[in-house]
C-alpha cells in the first residue's frame, strides 16, 4: 500500500483529534501564503482584470501546476495513492453557472472567500465586509437550495478527470498543463509591460529555472507513467493474498442476500462473466461488467459512499471473481468481497426447486457455468431474487464494513 | 555585583504594530510555495485547500444553534447539520481557521496588520464597503452553487485534474473579465 495518504486521514478524524492540529497547520501555511502574495489586498486582485497586475493568473497558475506535477510524480513513484486524493466531482451545469456569479462577484467585491479570510485577519475593512457578505451569501444558498435542487444536481459525471476528458495518459495531460501555464506566464508578462508599464528587464532570471524544473519533472511523470492496477497489486499482493487463502473475503450465498436486505446497507453486485452467461441468468441488480472494463468503472466505484456500500463481485465459479477482487483492492476500493462458488453455488443454494435449471457436468475450477437454461431470462427466474425474509441459511458473518471518512466531508469547498 | 544589562527595545504591542511595511513576495514565489502547501495538504490528508467549505459550516452551526428542527426539515443543511451531527466536525472548518491566523500573523511580520480600505482612487468609501459587502455575498452563493470556490474547486480541484474544476475555473475569470469593464470605477 502507498504510504500516502496517512491512513489517520481516511478514518473519521474525530478517532484521531490530533488529525485536526494538522488541518489547522495547514490552513494556518495557507494563510500565510496568501497574505505573503498580496491576496489581503483587493487592489491586488483586483488588478488582474485590468491587466495592470497578474499576480493573481501567477499565483494560481504557478500553485496549481506546482502541485499537480508534485501529485502525479508521487503517485508515479508509488508513495501516494491518486484514488485516494480527493478530487471534486464535475456537476457541470451548477458549476459553470456558479462558476459565472463568482467571477461577478469576484470583480465586484474585490476578493474570494479565502483572500477576504486573510485580508481580514490584516485588519482591511473592505476584507472584512466582504467575508460578512460571503457569510450571507453562504447562508442565503442553504435557503435557497430547494428551490431548483433539480439544476443543482444537474451535468453530474462523478470524478471526471481531464484525462478521460481527452483520452489522453496522465503525463501528457501533466506536460501539456505546464506548458499552457507558461504560456500563460509569458503572456502576462507582455500584458504587465503594455497595461502595466513593468519593465521585464528586472524580473528575476531565476524564474526560468523554475520553468525548467516545471519541465523537467512534467517529463519524469509522463516517462515514468501512472501505476495500473497490476503494478498497485503487486505491492499489496502478500498481505491480501493471505486474506484470500484464509478465505476471509470470500461470503456466502446466505449473507449475500441478507446484506440485500439490510436497508442500511448500498450492496454493489459486479457480475464478470461472460455476456452469454450473465443474458441466461444473474441476480437481480447486478451489473454486468467484463473483466478488461472494470478498471474504467473504477471513479465511478471511488464516489460510492464507502461507509455503507458492499462491493461484491461475482463469475460462475470464484476465479474470474477473485481478479476482480484483486483489480478493486489495488484501485483501493473499499469492502470488496466475492460470492462464494459464484453463480453455480448460488443457484445450487437457491434454484434447486426449479426443475427448469438443468445442472450439467463442469470440470471444477474451470469457473464455467454448470446449469443449463430453457430460455436466456435473466433476473426472471425465481432463484435471481429469492425474498431475503424468506431464507433462513447458516453462514459465517464476513463481512467488517470499514468504515471510511467520507473524502468531501459533505460539504465541499 | 550590578552590570548594567544591555539597552534592549522593550516589547510593546504598538511596536509589533507598526513594522515598516514590507513588499509582497515575487508572485512566482508565492505561487511555488502555495503549490508546495497544496501538495502537502493532499498528499498528507488526501483534501487539498478550502475555505467556503469551512464558512458554509460555520454559518451552519449557528442556524443549529438558533432554530435545529428548521436544519432538520432543509435536505441541504440537513446533510451537514441534521440530527446530532455537529457540523463543526469537518477538514474545512480548522483549515479556515488557521488561514485566519496564518494570514495575521504574516500580516504582522511585514508590517501590513493596520485598518484600512483598498479600493480605487475614484470611489468612496461608503460606496467601496456596500461593493465589498454584495460581492461576497454574490461570491459565496456562486462558490456554494459550484460546490467550491476559487480555492476548494479551482486551486485545489484544478491540482488533481477535476474537469469540472477546470471547466469552473475558466467561468470564474470569463465572469470576473466580462463585468470588469463595467465596475472599473470601482478599481481604476
Amino acid at each position: 500500500m502507498s504510504i500516502f495518504p496517512l491512513q489517520a486521514f481516511l478514518l473519521p478524524l474525530s478517532q484521531n483529534p490530533w488529525t485536526y492540529a494538522v488541518f489547522g497547520l495547514i490552513g494556518f501555511a495557507f494563510g500565510f501564503v496568501l497574505e505573503m502574495s498580496g491576496f489581503g489586498n483587493s487592489k491586488k486582485l483586483s488588478a488582474q482584470f485590468y491587466f495592470r497586475d497578474l499576480t493573481v493568473l501567477k499565483v494560481m497558475f504557478g500553485a496549481i501546476v506546482t502541485a499537480m506535477v508534485l501529485l502525479f510524480l508521487s503517485s508515479a513513484i508509488g508513495i501516494l495513492d491518486y484514488n485516494l486524493v480527493y478530487v471534486p466531482e464535475t456537476y457541470l451545469w451548477p458549476g459553470l453557472l456558479g462558476g459565472v456569479i463568482m467571477g461577478f462577484g469576484f470583480i465586484i467585491g474585490g476578493f474570494c472567500p479565502g483572500t477576504s479570510v486573510v485580508s481580514t485577519a490584516t485588519l482591511k475593512i473592505d476584507g472584512a465586509l466582504f467575508l460578512l457578505g460571503a457569510f450571507v451569501g453562504v447562508f442565503a444558498f442553504g435557503e435557497t437550495e430547494h428551490l431548483f435542487d433539480a439544476f443543482w444536481h444537474s451535468g453530474y459525471y462523478g470524478r471526471l478527470t481531464l484525462m478521460e476528458v481527452f483520452g489522453l495518459p496522465t503525463g501528457v495531460v501533466v506536460l501539456l498543463v505546464v506548458l499552457m501555464a507558461l504560456f500563460m506566464f509569458w503572456g502576462a508578462e507582455h500584458l504587465e509591460r503594455i497595461f502595466g508599464q513593468r519593465d521585464l528587464k528586472r524580473e528575476p532570471r531565476l524564474r526560468y529555472a523554475g520553468a525548467g524544473a516545471l519541465v523537467l519533472v512534467a517529463l519524469a511523470v509522463l516517462i515514468i507513467g501512472q501505476p495500473d492496477a497490476a503494478d498497485k497489486w503487486a505491492r499489496i499482493s502478500t498481505a491480501r493474498e493471505a486474506a484470500l487463502t484464509a478465505r476471509e473475503v470470500q461470503i456466502a450465498p446466505g449473507e449475500l442476500l441478507a446484506s440485500l436486505g439490510d436497508d442500511k446497507l448500498n450492496v454493489v453486485m459486479l457480475d464478470v462473466r461472460s455476456e452469454a452467461d450473465f443474458n441466461l441468468f444473474h441476480l437481480q441488480g447486478a451489473q454486468h461488467v467484463a473483466l478488461d472494463e472494470l478498471p474504467a468503472l473504477v471513479p465511478s466505484l471511488l464516489h460510492e459512499p464507502a461507509a455503507v456500500t458492499v462491493t461484491v463481485v461475482m463469475s460462475n465459479d470464484e476465479a474470474a471473481a477473485t481478479q476482480a477482487w484483486k483489480t478493486l483492492q489495488a484501485e483501493s476500493i473499499a469492502n470488496v468481497y466475492v460470492l462464494e462458488g459464484g453463480i453455480n453455488q448460488w443457484i445450487a443454494t437457491f434454484g434447486a426447486g426449479d426443475a427448469a435449471i438443468v445442472p450439467v457436468a463442469v470440470d471444477a475450477g474451470s469457473d464455467r457455468l454448470a446449469y443449463t437454461f430453457p430460455a436466456a431470462l435473466g433476473a426472471r427466474y425465481e432463484a435471481a431474487r429469492p425474498s431475503p425474509h424468506e431464507w433462513e441459511l447458516e453462514y459465517t458473518p464476513k463481512i467488517k464494513l470499514e468504515r471510511k471518512r467520507s473524502p468531501s466531508g459533505g460539504g465541499c469547498g | 555585583m550590578t552590570t548594567a544589562a544591555p539597552a534592549r527595545p522593550r516589547f510593546s504591542l504598538r511596536g509589533i504594530f507598526s513594522r515598516p511595511e514590507k513588499p509582497y513576495i515575487h508572485p512566482y514565489l508565492g505561487g511555488a510555495l502555495l503549490g508546495v502547501v497544496l501538495f502537502l495538504a493532499f498528499l498528507v490528508t488526501r483534501n487539498g485547500l478550502g475555505a467556503s467549505g469551512g464558512m458554509n459550516r460555520y454559518v451552519a452551526a449557528v442556524q443549529d444553534a438558533v432554530s435545529p428542527g428548521h436544519i432538520d426539515q432543509t435536505p441541504y443543511l440537513l446533510k451537514l447539520a441534521g440530527g446530532t451531527k455537529n457540523p463543526l466536525d469537518d477538514w474545512s472548518v480548522p483549515v479556515l481557521t488557521g488561514a485566519l491566523v496564518g494570514g495575521f500573523v504574516s500580516g504582522l511580520l511585514n508590517g501590513r496588520v493596520k485598518p484600512e480600505i483598498n479600493k480605487g482612487p475614484r470611489i468612496s468609501n461608503r460606496a467601496r464597503l456596500i461593493m465589498a459587502f454584495s460581492g461576497g455575498a454574490i461570491m459565496a452563493y456562486g462558490a456554494r452553487m459550484a460546490r467550491g470556490c476559487t480555492s476548494g474547486q479551482a486551486l485545489s480541484g484544478g491540482a488533481t485534474l477535476s474537469a469540472g474544476s477546470w471547466a469552473l475555473m475558466m467561468c470564474i475569470f470569463g465572469g470576473a473579465y466580462a463585468l470588469a469593464y463595467f465596475v472599473r470605477k470601482a478599481w481604476l
